[in-house]
Formats: structure tokens, C-alpha cells, sequence
């Protein structure tokens, strides 16, 4: 795959000789077993480069957080994994996530991969010290620190998000809702991880605090050259720091591509839609479209592809198909870095005008 | 995640086979209360022979044996029988009766009413119940002769706080939820709304708080009568263990099981049937404790371990079947 | 502080209503209590001692009963519980204090048996869910919902008569031994002392075993368990960080349970004719010495009292948000 070379980057995803980050083939989840089965993520598919930042969007109930957690095993029960690959690439080889024993994971988890949550006041241990729960992992993983070192990196660490060393001997709940935030993400860059799962990190957050960490993780970002999978339901957060936006509907991965791209010239009707669901502050006004209907029942999904029902351009084939990933031929041609589930970029097929733009 | 039929499932007959017992268990013992005294062969407190000093083993002429002064001991527990699960069953219908009352009171209102009823609970519950227990009976038997319903009166006083203070916390937490707030808006009373919109959400939590206080009446009147302080000449299971621990039965070289083990038994039981009864109600109201997901079976089929360690989701080592039939 | 001081308020306000009940129960009921006293001590009686006791069961007094309610607070100020009927002319107060240590050591020692060895249990069948243990648990609910009497006259018939592994009754061998502090007094009283503690804590850990289980199911669906297996720490230290704060409502449930393991125990040295509180208790009932019961029912509710507030303390401690000025 090429690298794309938008100006708009700050921070090239490298891609070492080695190959990707991450990689995520046909990953298949589902809470419950046999027939009670719920299918909440089907076959879905990204690959992540080192120091790039990888947004995931979709609704509630599309999946993305149980993608994000699946892929770190740390998809709570009923939640199972029932088909895919998932390879991750550490310094020390290359890691099958799903095949992985407790010890490998516990090896690699926080030194390669750390987790940021939507809460912090609920990822935060109640009755410790945020001092104890930074150097827990340093103890855990850094067996060579003594605790004179350990307090010093952990105080090392606030200052890095911006928060007074003293702090260290305060308990979660003297702290207010962006430090403790802050704190989270303190506690996940503390093993210098290669990346960074970050399940709506700041929707718990004013708008301002929200701006603040963001710019905060973005300055981390560069000093410290981590990957990022974003998850979110605001496309137009992602449109803004990501690199790479994938977009998730009951489930499966319609549409996936740069950025930029994305939000000039999305080819996913869904993804369409979206964009056109919120107005910019800017520009002339326009009429909110929005999309008809409301997400399904993931208990009983759409036959074909899932869509169909909410789709202003259904066909008779996307009733009864479901349409695969696919790079459509005019992105192939000009070498974009793009995928898509939808028919109407089949080739040959008549693709509407709205769909079929290129990036000027 | 929601069911599908919500209403299937409410209705549907348990599934733990330890309900189901607990559920038989409570008939059966309904059941003794009721016909008990009736079924007795004997007179409990008729010495049937004056001449053996001895307890008799069970044997054809009584089934559970005798006591040393020649009692039958099968018609002492089931004249027992009744007096104690009356008494317990009353002590749980008043008790819960004013448990609700002032739980969901104090909760509903809130401020000065609140605290002092909240205040008066903590005070209850923070009262050793046996030795209070104690010392009222201890004045009252003498002078008046209890029956089975003043009994159970005097037991609810120290039973209802417990109850009281769960039913508190719930009516607080639902006072604020949309559904009251309409309702006062539209100016609906407040007793009809406690009645009407609260209470019947309560249901569940109301019949917990009644079991548990049905067997702390159970063991408050056993305990109370295996003390004596209850007039030993009033027939529980408590007073036979009374009679039972005095002729030291257990500490006889020939053990007189056939004398403790009935009524002991019978009060254990009985309270587990409850117990049983309420893990049930339990596991219906906090779906995080009912068991684990996936049947042994199942588990094994798909490779998956049937203990499922918190942080290692499992994969499963067969393909799972898609409902919608496509990949 | 805030939870101390409220909790100290709400200890306070139960031993004045304690002490209340006690003044007035008396009054309430039918009949003389002075009258049977007499007739118990019969010729040991003075016409000194029957004034006393007109004065606090307020019988033929000219005292008023606010003036018999102070008098009694003020005998209660100076330790004195009145006189024992049965034990005349030894005083309430000595008879319990003599007691009180048997029941103290005993039930002490086996709440935190039960306490500790309940709460690590229910982590295990809470960590290990799907185990066997998951089935155990209804069986002891079974102990839980026998009386502790029952299960002690169980202890008594099987290890003591017929086994004869421990003795049947008593805290030390009254016939041979001089107490005192050496050692062959010492290990006989804790050889007595095994059965009535077992009986105890086979009554009262079900309630930890369940409730600590209950709490760590709970718990560890929370995101901070989640985010500590995220971090690769090892599996003991993941069940601490969720023990620690599930362990939160056992030790606040803790003053709920004391009130009847107390109770519980009482009737435990009863079976056992064990020379604690609930020996005397069993001799105050059949010699209706009233006096000598309402002098424990006092006796025990402060000791209640108190256990509460050390688990209160034990609970600020534990929890750092209590400690919080408002």
C-alpha cells in the first residue's frame, strides 16, 4: 500500500520495512453462543501503521468499541470471538493476538498496547492514590526501577500532561473531570506503548476540555510517535486528527479512507450521510438531510447488506448480497488509499455523482 | 442487551433447580402449618408411660422416638410445627408491612420526615434484637400469656428496620425518574403515586425483604424459646430443643438424635427453603448473578473454557453459525 | 470525620434508647417484679434492699418518674446495674464482669475467623466463577438458616460425644486446673474453646462468603478491573485492586451482622454451658432475675456499640472518599 503524502498530515505514518502495526483480517464477535448468538462486529478489516492515527466512527450499537476491545482481548462476557486474524508487530516479532497465551498478552499489554476509556472517574481505582496507580505498571513491567525511580517517572508523567507533581498522593475523586482524564492518558503513555486504543476519550467532556486534551494528545503524539485507534461518534472530531477514518454500521465496516478524503468525497451512502448531518460553521447553509430510518436490530439484521433498508440508492442486488470491502477503480487508478462496501462502486456499476467524487 | 419477549421471560418457571427446590420446600412446610396438629398421633404433652426414664429411639408406636418423659416427638414437631411457622410468617407480614410503610415513606418525602424515620431505623438496627427480645419477653410471659400473634407483633418491632432502609434507598433513586415527575406534575396525590407508581416496582425487592424477615422470625422464636423465655409449656420447635439441650441429649453416650435432630432440622430447613426462594428473587433483579452464560455443553463445543477469566476474551476454536445465513 | 461524628450521634441516641426501654419496660408490663425478687431471696432480704429496688422498678415510691428516671441514669453513671436475685447478694455487675471475658475472647476470635476466612472464600467463588464452589453455596446456606444452638448441639453430639475429640462442656477443666497464665490452663481453655468458635463461624460465614461474592461479581465488571488486566498486571494484583473496594460493604455490613453473631454466640455457650454471658443469661431467665437481664441486655448493646464503631473507623480507613471534609 502506498503512503499517502496529504500536506495535510503533521505526522507521516511510517511504515518500516517490516510491515503495519496492526492488522485486523475478517474479524468476527459476537456476545452470547449458538442461537442466542448476536452478531455485533462481522468480518471487519483495517490495518493501522506505526504513529498513525486511526479513527473509528459509527453509531451506538455499530460495533466499534466492541472491534477496539475484541482486538486487545479485553471484550468482556458474553463477548466471543468467533472468526479472524488479528497481528499486531512488536519490537520483539510479530504477535497473534487471538492465539496469544495469558502470559504473552500480559508480556505485551501496556508495553505495546494501552487503553484510554470514556471515563476516567470509572477507569480510575476509587480507594488508590493516582501516584500508585501510575507506578503499578512501572513495577509490573519495569522490574529494574526502584521506587525512588518510580515516583519520579510517575511524577515525570503528570507533568507531561500538565498537572502538578504533588498530585501524586491524591485519590481519583479530588481530582476534577479533565485531570482525571489527563491522568488516563498519563497512565497509558507511562510504557511508551507503539499504541494507543482510545474509546471515546473525551465525550464525557465539555467542549473546551475536549479541544485542551485533544491538542494535548496531538503535542504527545509527535514528541512521542504512537499510533492511535480513536473510536467515536463524532465524525467531525476525526475529520480533524485523524489520518485514517474506517466508518462502522451495525457491525460491519462500510467505508474506510484518509481523512481529508473522507470528508470531501465519501463514497459510502452511509458515510454521505453522516457528513451531511451536521452543519459546518462555515460556508453557505444548507438543508440537513440526515438519514431515514434508525439503526436495526442487531438480532435481526437486514438481509444483504445491512444498509439496504436506510439507503436512498438500494438496488435489488444489495437486498439479497452482501457487498464485500472493495477499493473502487477510479480510486484504484489514482492510487488512493481507499475501501468501500457498497455496490454502486462495483465495476461497471452506475455510480451516483455525489458518490463518485475524486479529491481535487 | 433487551429480550426479545420480556414478558416470556418474566413468567417463565425457573430454571435453577435451587429454586425449584426452595419452592417445594415452602409448599411442604405451608402445607405442615396447616394440617400439622391434625396428623399428630399423640397428645405432645402427654407422658405416655411413667415408667421409663429414658428417651425411646424411633420405633413402630413412634416414629420419631420419645422424649425422657415419654412424649411423643413426632407430635411435638407437628404441633410445633404450626406455632412456629405462624409466628414467623406473622412477624414477616407486620414487619414488611412496616417496612414499606416507612421506607417509602421516608424516601417519597424526604427532609424532616425523612431523617427521623431514617434515625429511628438505624436506631432499630443497631439494637442487639435477641437481647431486646429478651427482656420484653422476659417481663411479658410472666405476667400475661403470649399467644402465637403477639408473639409475631413483638418479633416485627425489631425486624422491619432492615427492610425499611433498602425499600428507603430504592424509593429514593426512583422518586426523581420521569414517570413520578409526571405524575406529581399532573397533581396526582402522593399516597396514590407511593401506591401506584413506586410500589409496584418495588415488588421484588418487598418479597425479599419479607422472606428474610420470615426467617429472622423464625430463628428470633426458636431462639426465644429454646431460652425458656417464652413459656416452655407453649409447643415450637425452639421449646423441644429447649426440653432437648436441658436432658443434655447430645451429651448422653447414647445420643438422642431422634430428640434434637427433627426440630433442628426442620427450622433449617425451613429457612433455607426461604433462602432458596430469595436467591432466586435475586438473581431476577441483578442478571450479573445469574450463572454464566454458557452451558457446559456448549462451551465445550465451540473449545471455549467454561470459566471464562476477566481480560481474555475467548476465541472460539469452531465457526460460529451466521443467523443470516451469508457470509 | 464526617461519617465517625455522624455514626458516634446515631451510638449515642441507640444507648439512650436502650437505656430508656430498659427504665421503662419494667413499668410497662403487668405485675411486681419486687414481689418475686422477694420471694427468690427470701431471708436474705432487708427492708433497706426492697427501698432500693421500690426505687428502681418504681413500685410504692413517692418519687415521681421523672425523678426515677434520673435516679436510674445516675446509678447507671456510677457502674451500678443494680442487684442479682439469683447471685444475692453479688452485684449485676460482677456477676457480668466475671462473664464477660469468656464471651469477649470467644466471640472475638471467631467473628474474625469467619470474617476473614468468609471474605477470601467469596473472592474465590467470585474469580472463579463457574467453579464448584458456585454449588457449595446453597448447601451452607443451609448452616446459615439453622440456628446457631442447633448447629452447636450438631458440634457437640459429633466431635465431642462421639468422637470425643473435644470436651463437651465448660471453658477449662474446673476440676483439675488453677487458671492462670501457664500453659496447661491456657491450652485447655482454647480446647474448649474450639467448638463453640467452629459453631460460630460455620453459622456466620455464609453471610461473608455470599456478600463478598456478590460485591466482587459486581465490581469486577467495572471499567478500573478492566483497565488493571489492560495494563498486564498479574492476576493477584488484578483481584486486590477489585478486593479492595468490594470488601467496602462487608465491613459497613459488618455492624449489621455483629448484633447477631452476638446473639447467635450467646446461645452457642448455652449448648455448651460455656461461663460467658450466655450462661448467665440462661440462669437470669429461669430464675427470672430481673435485675441480673436487664444489666445484660445493657452490657451487650454497648458492647454492639462498640464493635460498631471500630468497623466505622476500620471503614474510613479503607475508603478515602469518607474522608473527605464535605
Amino acid at each position: 500500500m502506498t503512503v499517502t503524502t496529504s500536506s495535510a498530515n503533521k505526522h507521516q505514518p511510517a511504515e518500516p520495512a517490516s510491515g503495519p502495526l496492526l492488522e485486523v483480517k475478517d474479524l468476527c464477535v459476537d456476545y452470547g453462543f449458538g442461537d442466542e448468538a448476536v452478531h455485533a462486529v462481522l468480518d471487519a478489516s483495517l490495518t493501522l501503521r506505526h504513529g498513525e492515527v486511526f479513527g473509528l466512527a459509527g453509531e451506538s450499537g455499530s460495533g466499534k468499541s466492541t472491534l477496539a476491545y475484541a482486538i486487545s482481548r479485553l471484550l468482556r462476557m458474553p463477548g466471543v470471538i468467533t472468526g479472524g486474524e488479528v497481528t499486531f508487530r512488536t519490537p520483539a516479532g510479530t504477535v497473534n493476538l487471538l492465539n496469544a497465551g495469558e502470559a504473552q498478552l500480559r508480556d505485551l499489554r501496556w508495553t505495546q498496547l494501552a487503553v484510554v476509556v470514556q471515563s476516567a472517574m470509572n477507569a480510575l481505582n476509587p480507594v488508590m492514590t493516582i501516584g500508585t496507580q501510575l507506578t503499578d505498571v512501572l513495577e509490573a513491567h519495569r522490574p529494574g526501577l526502584n521506587r525512588t525511580a518510580r515516583r519520579e517517572r510517575a511524577a515525570g508523567l503528570l507533568e507531561m500532561v500538565g498537572i502538578a507533581a504533588d498530585r501524586l498522593g491524591s485519590y481519583p475523586h479530588e481530582l476534577s473531570g479533565g485531570m482525571r482524564q489527563r491522568v488516563m492518558i498519563a497512565m497509558a503513555l507511562a510504557l511508551e506503548p507503539q499504541l494507543m486504543i482510545m474509546d471515546e476519550p473525551t465525550t464525557a467532556l465539555d467542549v473546551v476540555t475536549q479541544r485542551e486534551i485533544l491538542e494535548e494528545l496531538t503535542d504527545l503524539r509527535e514528541r512521542l510517535g504512537f499510533a492511535v485507534l480513536f473510536i467515536t461518534h463524532d465524525l467531525s472530531l476525526l475529520v480533524e486528527i485523524a489520518d485514517t477514518i474506517a466508518v462502522m454500521y451495525a457491525g460491519r465496516l462500510v467505508e474506510s479512507a484518509p481523512a481529508r478524503e473522507l470528508y470531501s468525497s465519501p463514497r459510502h451512502p452511509y458515510s454521505y450521510g453522516l457528513l451531511h448531518s451536521f452543519p459546518g460553521l462555515h460556508g453557505p447553509r444548507e438543508r440537513m438531510t440526515g438519514i431515514a430510518g434508525s439503526p436495526p436490530d442487531l438480532r435481526d439484521l437486514p438481509s444483504g447488506c445491512v444498509f439496504h433498508p436506510r439507503c436512498q440508492y438500494v438496488m435489488d442486488r444489495c437486498r439479497s448480497s452482501v457487498p464485500p470491502l472493495i477499493t473502487p477503480e477510479a480510486d484504484r487508478r489514482a492510487g488512493a488509499d481507499r475501501l468501500v462496501a457498497c455496490w454502486l462502486h462495483e465495476p461497471g456499476a452506475l455510480t451516483p455523482a455525489e458518490l463518485g467524487r475524486s479529491e481535487s | 442487551m433487551p429480550h426479545k419477549q420480556p414478558h416470556k421471560h418474566m413468567f417463565q418457571l425457573p430454571k435453577s433447580a435451587k429454586i425449584r427446590i426452595g419452592l417445594v420446600l415452602a409448599l411442604l412446610f405451608t402445607l405442615l402449618a396447616v394440617i400439622g396438629p391434625w396428623l399428630a398421633p399423640y397428645n405432645p404433652n402427654v407422658s405416655l408411660s411413667t415408667t421409663n426414664p429414658l428417651p425411646q429411639p424411633p420405633s413402630s408406636h413412634h416414629w420419631l422416638g420419645t422424649t425422657q418423659v415419654q412424649q411423643d416427638v413426632l407430635s411435638q414437631l407437628l404441633v410445633g410445627g404450626r406455632s412456629t411457622i405462624l409466628v414467623s410468617l406473622i412477624a414477616g407480614v407486620i414487619a414488611t408491612f412496616l417496612a414499606v410503610g416507612f421506607g417509602v415513606a421516608a424516601g417519597y418525602y424526604g427532609g424532616w420526615l425523612d431523617d427521623l424515620l431514617s434515625m429511628l431505623a438505624n436506631i432499630f438496627l443497631v439494637l442487639p434484637a435477641l437481647p431486646l427480645l429478651i427482656v420484653i419477653f422476659g417481663f411479658l410471659s410472666k405476667s400475661a400469656n403470649p399467644n402465637d400473634v403477639l408473639i409475631g407483633v413483638v418479633i416485627s418491632i425489631t425486624g422491619w428496620a432492615f427492610g425499611a432502609r433498602v425499600l428507603r434507598a430504592q424509593t429514593l433513586s426512583m422518586r426523581n425518574r420521569d414517570y413520578v415527575t409526571s405524575a406529581r406534575i399532573i397533581g396526582e396525590r402522593s399516597w396514590r403515586i407511593m401506591a401506584f407508581e413506586i410500589l409496584p416496582n418495588l415488588v421484588p425487592i418487598v418479597a425479599t425483604s419479607f422472606l428474610f424477615t420470615v426467617i429472622y422470625g423464625v430463628g428470633a422464636y426458636t431462639a426465644l424459646s429454646f431460652l425458656g423465655v417464652i413459656s416452655v409449656a407453649h409447643w415450637s420447635w425452639g421449646t423441644m430443643l429447649y426440653w432437648a439441650q436441658s436432658a443434655q441429649a447430645a451429651q448422653q453416650v447414647h445420643i438422642e438424635w431422634w430428640w434434637f435432630l427433627p426440630p433442628g432440622l426442620a427450622v433449617g430447613l425451613f429457612g433455607t427453603s426461604l433462602a432458596l426462594l430469595n436467591f432466586g428473587i435475586d438473581e431476577f433483579i441483578n442478571p450479573r448473578l445469574r450463572a454464566a452464560g454458557l452451558s457446559r455443553r456448549t462451551a465445550r463445543l465451540a473449545g471455549l473454557p467454561r470459566r471464562v477469566p476477566l481480560g481474555l476474551t475467548p476465541v472460539a476454536k469452531s465457526p460460529a453459525v451466521s443467523t443470516s445465513g451469508q457470509r | 470525620m464526617r461519617l465517625i461524628v455522624r455514626r458516634l450521634t446515631l451510638y449515642l441516641l441507640t444507648a439512650i434508647v436502650a437505656i430508656t426501654v430498659n427504665f421503662f419496660i419494667p413499668r410497662l408490663m403487668p405485675g411486681n417484679p419486687v414481689e418475686a425478687a422477694i420471694g427468690h431471696m427470701q431471708s436474705q432480704v432487708t427492708p433497706a434492699t426492697i427501698k432500693a429496688l421500690d426505687l428502681q422498678y418504681g413500685i410504692n415510691t413517692k418519687v415521681g418518674l421523672a425523678g426515677q428516671y434520673f435516679h436510674y441514669w445516675g446509678q447507671l453513671f456510677h457502674g451500678n446495674l443494680g442487684i442479682s436475685f439469683s447471685a444475692y447478694p453479688a452485684t449485676v455487675t460482677s456477676v457480668i464482669r466475671a462473664a464477660l471475658p469468656w464471651t469477649i475472647g470467644l466471640v472475638g476470635m471467631a467473628t474474625i475467623i469467619s470474617f476473614v476466612a468468609g471474605t477470601l472464600v467469596g473472592i474465590a467463588a467470585a474469580w472463579r466463577r463457574g467453579s464448584w464452589l458456585d454449588n457449595v453455596l446453597p448447601a451452607m446456606t443451609f448452616f446459615q438458616a439453622a440456628p446457631y444452638f442447633f448447629v452447636a448441639i450438631l458440634m457437640v453430639a459429633l466431635f465431642a460425644t462421639k468422637l470425643g475429640w473435644f470436651p463437651q462442656n465448660s471453658g477449662y477443666d474446673t476440676t483439675t486446673l488453677n487458671p492462670g497464665l501457664n500453659w496447661p490452663f491456657i491450652s485447655d481453655v482454647i480446647d474448649h474453646a474450639i467448638l463453640p468458635a467452629l459453631t460460630i463461624v460455620v453459622g456466620s460465614i455464609a453471610g461473608w462468603i455470599i456478600g463478598m461474592r456478590n460485591m466482587m461479581l459486581t465490581t469486577m465488571d467495572e471499567d478500573y478491573v478492566l483497565i488493571a488486566q489492560a495494563k498486564g498486571l498479574s492476576r493477584r494484583r488484578v483481584i486486590t485492586y477489585a478486593a479492595r473496594n468490594a470488601i467496602l460493604p462487608s465491613v459497613s455490613g459488618f455492624s449489621l451482622a455483629i448484633g447477631f453473631v452476638v446473639s447467635g454466640s450467646l446461645l452457642t455457650e448455652i449448648v455448651f454451658s460455656y461461663p460467658g454471658i450466655g450462661y448467665v443469661l440462661l440462669q437470669a431467665i429461669g430464675s427470672e432475675d430481673y435485675p441480673l437481664l436487664q444489666g445484660i441486655f445493657l452490657v451487650i448493646t454497648f458492647a454492639v456499640l462498640a464493635a460498631n464503631l471500630i468497623a466505622d473507623f476500620v471503614y474510613s480507613f479503607l475508603d478515602p472518599r469518607t474522608r473527605q471534609e464535605a
